[in-house]
């Protein structure tokens, strides 16, 4: 027999990427493309879902024809996605009616604001997990239906489909207009701020306050099930999973005991910590949510802390500043000297997420002497990220109520020795990374593998974890007491940056 | 201070020449509009070919700038780049292998260690990102040797340090090595710098087919080696397939 693989299709944010992986876990092929992002307004920021499908349309094949595997030997395929984006379909077309509104869109803040005020709002953290914010789905639905004309009754005769990014992947594979399945799994519903996180299905008090009707929303399935076979792209092959990104690269991680955490670097930084049956509601800034959800079993909650800036800090340092041509490039310069010079830089561009929440807070950089080279300032980008860790992991304790004994990391910004090195000393914890830093993609290959039988169990799946590099804390106690306090000092000076407009 | 070099000035003219002129040139116009004699406008071609700054069309005989000039400004690779890029090739080399991982580059005439993944059983094993090893006696140096026209400079004309009984000493022994290796395309080390040890290497290329570093594998003997004491051809294929996979991502279309 023909040896069999699992292909995984991460949809991320600024590209969608395809890779094959065989048994043992390991990368076969890897294809990739971009697309577009779109900035209408300030603060607006959308995609083109019809060129993200077209996108999968040219990718898929190509993996395939990439590492030599016909359409027969594709066990399964996993869906992993950027999560809370929100497009709105017409059944009948497959036309989209708007482009999509990514995560990072605050168009929002004034409606949040107005709903915040209404005396249920304070229902909604109780009822689902996460604090009323402009972060998740449902206010994007609730905007676009107040926006779009004729929207409203349309989406009632349940003419109108909403989905993130995995359902309206699933439905055009699955046949579009054409019978299409519409459905999204646990982990994506759970960003919603519309499903109970207790029973796992859309709640009508969520749906009256945020004013959705029921008619447009997608079915809610565990995150491994075969949903169904692919009827286009991938005809025949059997579609296993779906995941939102972070809660994947748990799912990669293989973080199946409570306790277990993970934490993805790439434009934003997200660690997760595996909390077993039971949600445990956070008292520190921290999001509870569902971690996965196997089949028929219990769904495993997880509490996650989103750091809004991390690689993107690299990247304004790169085509903002220009003081690097390539994103690695910033590890090269902040050799060139031993330590930050005392300057500190809070990349607040946006706000900043767990464990603050400050939405009117703005970026500072602080202790700037003429003494600064370009080099310091590298090293203090570098240091933001560890530090932004530091102060997550310091709110998971408290909440959780353990101390971290060690950190799983992954994502792009992995690559980068130094700024490993630099989170094992602020952490005072080991830092490990897993042989395949495609968590993400590895997470949704692993979970559709799961749903077809490719792979037995969650043990089989973890004995295919293995360290590729491990980074010791090595840093005077001392001296990180007296960093980490320079630094929340730095924090403290990006609040309330802001003013409301008057 | 010496005067100027003659000879490059009028390499440098010739260059000049071409990058002006649309077409091709041949022989005798760049001798012409240079002012200089045929047969030296000659040499100084054949030369400029040799280096890749310069390409003649076998039909017409005629001259134009060619390829390697042209990547000249832009072929520097950052190895915090090279890592970043190498990342996912080297994780599934270590996994298909079972044996650790290093990428290196040349640093003043050693290898640099840029980039190292634990062999995959889980055993306590230290980071040597940022440490440096001899070039002769290890299978990444001997690519790099072998490719690098550059890097041998370092190693001077004397005897090479002996690591081991096993290691290459004699300058013209490591010719006759950097050879074969040229010549085969990857390289192996079999307890030439640590007893009980061996590796295999192959060149990473980057634009052009520049090779910009090389990516090998080390463990002990028995594994990487046969029965016989040869490299095991299955490891050997592994190591060459992930330099090409990273070849591929870097840019170099032809391996």
């Amino acid at each position: 027999m023909a040896t069999r693989y699992v292909m995984s299709i991460d949809q991320g944010t600024t590209s969608t990427r395809c890779i094959i992986f065989d048994q043992q876990g390991r990368l076969v092929s890897v294809t990739q493309r971009e697309h577009r992002q779109h900035f209408p307004q300030p603060g607006w920021v959308e995609h083109d879902a019809v060129e993200i499908w077209r996108n999968l349309e040219r990718i898929a094949p190509e993996a395939l024809r990439q590492a030599g595997v016909g359409l027969e030997q594709v066990a399964a395929i996993g869906i992993a996605n950027q999560r809370e984006t929100t497009l709105v379909w017409d059944r009948h077309t497959g036309v989209p009616l708007r482009r999509a509104i990514v995560w990072q869109d605050t168009r929002t803040t004034a409606l949040v604001d107005e709903l915040a005020a209404r005396p249920e709002a304070s229902m909604v953290q109780k009822r689902c997990g996460l604090p009323l914010a402009t972060y998740f789905s449902a206010p994007r639905i609730r905007w676009l239906l107040d926006e779009v004309p004729g929207l409203r009754e349309r989406a009632e005769r349940g003419e109108v489909l909403f989905g993130t990014m995995e359902s309206w992947l699933i439905w055009n594979l699955t046949g579009g207009p054409d019978g299409g399945l519409h459905l999204t799994d646990v982990t994506n519903a759970s960003r919603t701020l519309l499903m109970d996180l207790t029973t796992l299905e859309w709640d009508d008090d969520l749906l009256d306050f945020f004013g959705v009707p029921r008619a447009m929303l997608p079915q809610i399935r565990p995150s491994t099930e075969t949903y169904g076979v692919a009827r286009t792209v991938l005809p025949g092959v059997r579609i296993g999973a779906a995941l939102g990104d972070q809660q994947a690269a748990l799912f990669g991680q293989t973080c199946f005991a409570p306790g277990e955490a993970k934490c993805t670097y790439g434009t934003g930084g997200f660690l997760l910590l595996n909390t077993g049956k039971d949600p445990v509601r956070s008292t520190h800034g921290l999001l509870t949510t569902v971690g996965y959800q196997v089949g028929a079993e219990p769904a495993v909650y997880a509490l996650e802390a989103p750091i809004a800036v991390t690689g993107a800090l690299v990247q304004w340092f790169r085509d903002g500043l220009g003081l690097i041509n390539s994103a690695p490039e910033i590890e090269t310069l902040a050799k060139t000297v031993d330590d930050n010079g005392g300057c500190y830089i809070v990349p607040a561009f946006a706000g900043l997420f767990a464990p603050h929440w400050r939405s009117e807070a703005r970026g500072v950089i602080v202790g700037l002497t003429s003494y600064i080279t370009k080099g310091h300032l590298a090293r203090a980008v570098l240091e933001a990220t560890a530090w932004q860790t530091r102060e997550v992991v310091d709110a998971m304790n408290a909440d959780s109520g353990l101390a971290l004994r060690g950190l799983k990391v992954d994502g792009g910004m992995t690559a980068d020795n130094l700024l490993m090195q630099c989170i094992a000393d602020v952490l005072d914890v080991p830092v490990v990374r897993p042989m395949v830093a495609e968590t993400v993609s590895l997470g949704a290959a692993y979970a559709a593998g799961l749903a077809v039988g490719y792979w037995p169990d969650l043990e089989g799946l973890r004995r295919n974890w293995h360290r590729a590099a491990q980074w010791l804390p090595a840093m005077d106690p001392a001296r990180r007491e007296s960093e980490y306090d320079n630094w929340r000092r730095a924090v403290e000076r990006t609040f309330g940056w802001l003013q409301p407009r008057r | 201070m010496p005067g100027p070099v003659q000879s490059i000035q009028r390499g440098a003219a010739i260059l000049r020449l071409l990058a002006r002129s649309s077409g091709k040139l041949g022989v005798g116009e760049i001798a012409t509009s240079l002012g200089l004699p045929r047969g030296t406008a000659h040499g100084l071609l054949r030369t400029l070919q040799l280096v890749g700054f310069v390409e003649q069309d076998s039909a017409t005989g005629k001259y134009q700038l060619g390829a390697a000039l042209l990547h000249l400004g832009t072929s520097y690779l950052d190895v915090n780049e090279l890592r970043s890029r190498a990342i996912n090739w080297a994780d599934a080399l270590a996994a298909r292998s079972c044996e650790s991982v290093k990428i290196g580059t040349v640093l003043d005439g050693q290898v640099l260690v840029v980039h190292h993944v634990f062999r995959p059983d889980d055993t306590l094993q230290t980071l040597d990102v940022g440490s440096l090893m001899p070039m002769h006696a290890t299978a990444l140096g001997k690519v790099l040797l072998a490719f690098d026209s550059g890097a041998g400079a370092a190693l001077g004309n004397g005897p090479l340090e002996a690591f081991t009984r096993r290691t290459i000493v004699a300058p013209k022994d490591l010719t006759r090595s950097l050879a074969g290796i040229r010549e085969v395309g990857w390289a192996a080390q079999v307890e030439e710098m640590t007893v009980g040890e061996a590796g295999i290497a192959a060149p990473i290329r980057g634009h052009g087919g520049l090779v910009v570093g090389a990516i090998g594998i080390s463990g002990a003997v028995e594994r990487i080696c046969d029965a016989k004491g040869q490299p095991n051809t299955a490891l050997v294929t592994f190591v060459r397939d992930a330099a090409r996979a990273v070849s591929r991502d870097l840019g170099a279309a032809r391996w």
